[in-house]
């Protein structure tokens, strides 16, 4: 690792760099909401005026860039009984993510795990994953963070370059070889004395800014011994079982498996959506037993996934506190709160 | 200066067999015809599956409690226990009911059909660790499918076990499978019972739950066969806990009984996590487990 600072118009140089010979993708801001506040996302960047570093959250993760919604796994040819099967690798070319939070990466890094680090590797996921080219952006903790409380609130691998605004200047860790390659053509500047003291200000400053919190303390045995507290009940009583925090989670990874024969039946095609645990038929069997048929068991599920299975299998949660499904439900279940009444706070 | 950043290809096209952390593992299907459908009862057929690739089908082994995921193109795929012997290296048999789309299709197959086929998957039964001792095989309904491979096991290894039962219960008499093996299980010396809740005119053999019949054999013997016994039960929830609890409450130790959980599945590969219970993948940790584990799977039961 190595550590440099660059003045802060190099930073249109570095996209420059990058944005020539590969694909970018970066925060923009795609509309305003009623309140006149900007509603980012990520997506692909040519123009280097249109990247937003400074955005606070995105609706969505940059999850489909490197799992996309719905995906084909293999293809089929037919012909009379017999077929072929041609699996899809899906070989993109590497993909610049530029200004990832470190929340994001930490997903990342959490999502190599079950897809890449465990028995069977996924194919589509691995090819996306080892040409992503990531340079993460210090962030501006919002009032529903609580990255801080899941150890995500700052990142140490799984990128190849990570900046931080030190405000007359930004300060940049350099992850990579390849990421090394790139800086040696931008105009940079060891840090002096009063860069580092700069930096852990900064550090210190955004620190102070987490307002949302939960307590990870003992959760896997309080998950465990709440398992059959009636407060599951009140917040299945609430869910509306649509799936929306699954879709805007950036670890969610669950998926539903689908073939379909063409017109013609010489053609069929295996595609895998992504699913989420709270839809109604996630654990339904054929002939329609339902093994998680209540709203409330499904949202315990989920709860019971990231914050006590995860930690039991990795050591850490699957949760990274970004707060997206909090911002997204349509009735206001948040983590830190259905969190603190599991655990008799309220 | 642009840099064009270095390209990592994934796709393998190397070798031809896969260990479990290759990325061509993933989609890899054994093509494979349908040999045979033999009918066993109304709703439930026996299918023999004959892998196509000559290498391929010697290399393909299994241990007694494993599946297999079994792929209809443009249909769909769904995870199924193997029903026959780990020795047969030339067919594996699949008993299925037809319950649901891809089921259906699977039904109305013609010898010569073509399917496709991945796994073998998940845990085992441990035999190895049973020999030497005596072993209750209990099944209930459906669960005698993937009790059949353990039953196979013993079988050809019949000296390695002392004194082996099989207790099988049905809701009715038409629905009982494989009928025709019971007399060569009696023959290699196995004990077998068979019980069904809603006996027909026909039947002449008792009646009631399959705690009855077990009730009966494990009171009836002492402590010293108690100790040295394994119990794989395979069936519903409810049948395999009151069967479980029953020989807990008799002395067998619950790291001693096996059971099978099952679960809808997408992968078969820990990745879809359709089949997670608490947060445990079946696929993976499954679907074999010992009772103590699955008692404190969350929701298991």
């Amino acid at each position: 690792m190595l550590f440099r600072v660059f003045e802060k118009n190099e930073l249109k140089s570095l996209f420059g760099l990058l944005a020539g010979k590969n694909t970018v993708v970066g925060p923009v801001q795609t509309d305003s909401d009623r309140n006149g506040k900007p509603i980012y996302a990520f997506d692909r960047v040519t123009d280097f005026g249109r990247l937003r570093i400074d955005y606070t959250t995105t609706k969505l993760p940059a999850k489909r860039f490197f799992l996309p919604y719905r995906e084909e796994m293999a293809s089929f040819k037919m012909s009379g009984k017999d077929w072929t099967k041609t699996v899809n690798y899906h070989m993109d070319r590497p993909c610049v993510l530029f200004g990832l939070h470190a929340c994001d990466i930490n997903a990342l890094n959490k999502l190599d795990k079950v897809l890449m680090g465990s028995v069977y590797p996924m194919p589509s996921y691995a090819a996306k994953r080892l040409n992503l080219f990531i340079i993460g952006i210090g962030c501006d903790p919002q009032p529903f963070c609580f990255c801080r409380s899941m150890a995500a609130d700052t990142v140490h691998h799984g990128f190849d370059l990570f900046i931080t605004d030190l405000g007359e200047k930004y300060f940049v860790e350099i992850l990579s070889a390849e990421a090394y390659e790139v800086i040696k053509d931008l105009r940079t500047a060891a840090p002096g004395e009063e860069d580092h003291e700069q930096y852990l200000r900064t550090a210190a400053e955004r620190g102070k800014k987490f307002t949302a919190r939960v307590d990870t303390t003992d959760l896997t045995k309080i998950l465990d011994i709440e398992f059959q507290a009636p407060v599951w009940k009140e917040w299945g009583d609430k869910c509306l079982g649509c799936g929306t925090c699954a879709n805007v989670c950036p670890t969610c990874y669950c998926y539903g498996v689908e073939e379909r024969v063409d017109m013609s039946l010489q053609r069929a095609s295996k595609t895998k959506t992504l699913y989420s645990c709270n839809l109604l038929d996630f654990a339904e069997v054929a002939g329609g037993h339902n093994f998680r048929s209540e709203r409330s068991t499904r949202l315990k599920y989920r709860y019971y996934h990231k914050h006590r299975g995860f930690v039991e299998a990795y050591e850490e949660s699957l949760c990274v506190g970004c707060g997206r499904c909090g911002e997204a439900c349509l009735a206001g279940i948040t983590v830190p709160e259905v969190i603190s009444s599991v655990r008799g706070e309220e | 200066m642009d840099h064009r950043l270095a390209f990592h290809n994934v796709v393998p096209h190397h070798h031809k067999y896969h260990r479990k952390t290759d990325l061509a593992r993933f989609e890899f299907t054994y093509k494979a015809e349908v040999t045979s459908v033999y009918r066993l009862t109304e709703h439930e057929n026996l299918y023999r599956i004959r892998i196509l690739d000559n290498e391929d089908r010697k290399h393909f082994s299994f241990r007694p409690g494993q599946f297999v995921m079994l792929e209809i193109p443009g249909v769909g795929e769904s995870p199924f226990s193997i029903s026959s012997s780990p020795s047969n290296h030339e067919d594996i048999e699949l008993c299925i009911r037809t319950v649901g789309n891809l089921t259906g299709v699977l039904s109305r197959a013609q010898r010569g059909m073509r399917i496709g086929i991945r796994g073998p998957f998940g845990t085992s039964f441990p035999m190895e660790l049973m020999h030497g001792g005596n072993i209750l095989l209990i099944a209930g309904g459906l669960g005698l499918v993937p009790l059949r491979s353990p039953i196979a096991h013993v079988q050809e290894h019949r000296s390695m076990f002392d004194q082996v039962f099989i207790v099988y219960g049905t809701k009715e008499p038409s629905q009982l499978l494989f009928k025709f093996q019971y007399e060569m299980w009696k023959k290699d010396d196995i004990s077998l019972d068979i019980i069904v809740e809603k006996p027909d005119p026909s039947w002449t053999g008792p009646a009631g739950m399959i705690t009855k019949v077990l009730e009966g054999i494990i009171n009836s013997r002492d402590d010293a066969f108690i100790e040295k016994t394994h119990a794989i039960v395979c069936g519903p929830p409810a049948m395999f806990k009151s069967v479980c609890s029953m020989l807990a409450e008799r002395g067998v130790p619950m790291q001693k009984m096996f059971v099978n959980l099952e679960r809808r599945m997408h992968c078969g590969m820990g990745k879809c996590c359709r089949c997670n219970v608490g947060s445990t993948y079946i696929c993976l940790s499954g679907p074999v487990f010992d009772y103590w584990t699955v008692m404190n799977l969350k929701e298991a039961i």
